[in-house]
């Protein structure tokens, strides 16, 4: 599933300024509000499920990735977005690592396997040191989406 | 993505080389980003080898969790 199904141009955030796993979520969370992807009225419990999702086993993959990610019956498709956060921060990850780049994802609760679709290609994408490394240094939204549309053209990993 | 967290955990443990197989593509356990590159779903079908000193309780342990079902509620 190509990046561009799945993350909101407009709630793509290249300085997160938020340095703890809590923060980090909300303020992508509100992002995605801000970009009328999700409804404000549900942004506080959709931030609830994917903290106590994060309860559960954090989704910080290594390499400095984490997708934080909740089911949600108030989204009619998947929505998503990115984040960087330039210093990195704590989110538990397997390794041990800081984390630096966030994919946040909320899916409908009967539409399980779009996330594992999603996760697949967000995954594929970040196994290219290049790509990481270009999205890490990355100023502005303009410079994510544009490398995710190079990603959405199989310009990294494969 | 817990059965992926749970799989990593449990190959971490062993020193043995495990990998995942599906349909022709290969993820190695001890990583998250790998085993999610398969984009596995519950019922699809993934072939589990093992190489190394401790290969067998490897392929044990991991099966179990398989066959467990992850122990997910």
């Amino acid at each position: 599933m190509k990046f561009s199904v799945f993350i909101a141009p407009k709630a793509i955030r290249s300085q997160l300024a938020s340095s703890s796993k809590e923060g980090v979520v909300a303020e992508l969370v509100e992002a995605l509000v801000a970009a009328g992807e999700i409804n404000a009225a549900d942004q506080d419990d959709i931030i609830k499920a994917i903290l106590k999702r994060e309860e559960l086993g954090s989704t910080g993959i290594g390499r400095g990735v984490a997708v934080p990610h909740t089911k949600h019956s108030s989204v009619e498709k998947l929505v998503g977005t990115v984040g960087v956060s330039p210093d990195g921060l704590d989110f538990e990850s397997l390794d041990g690592q800081k984390a630096s780049l966030f994919f946040l994802l909320v899916s409908p609760p009967d539409r399980p396997g779009d996330h594992l679709r999603a996760l697949e290609n967000i995954s594929r994408q970040l196994r290219d040191d290049q790509f990481c490394k270009l999205l890490r240094q990355s100023k502005t939204a303009e410079d994510i989406q544009a490398l995710l549309e190079e990603a959405d053209r199989s310009q990294f990993g494969g | 993505m817990r059965p992926a967290d749970k799989l990593v955990r449990a190959a971490t443990a062993f020193q043995c080389q495990i990998e995942l197989e599906r349909a022709g593509q290969i993820a190695d356990c001890r990583s998250m980003i790998s085993l999610l590159t398969l984009g596995a779903m519950q019922g699809c079908e993934l072939v589990l080898r093992a190489q190394g000193p401790d290969a067998d309780a490897a392929i044990e342990a991991i099966s179990h969790l398989f066959d467990s079902q992850f122990n997910e509620p």
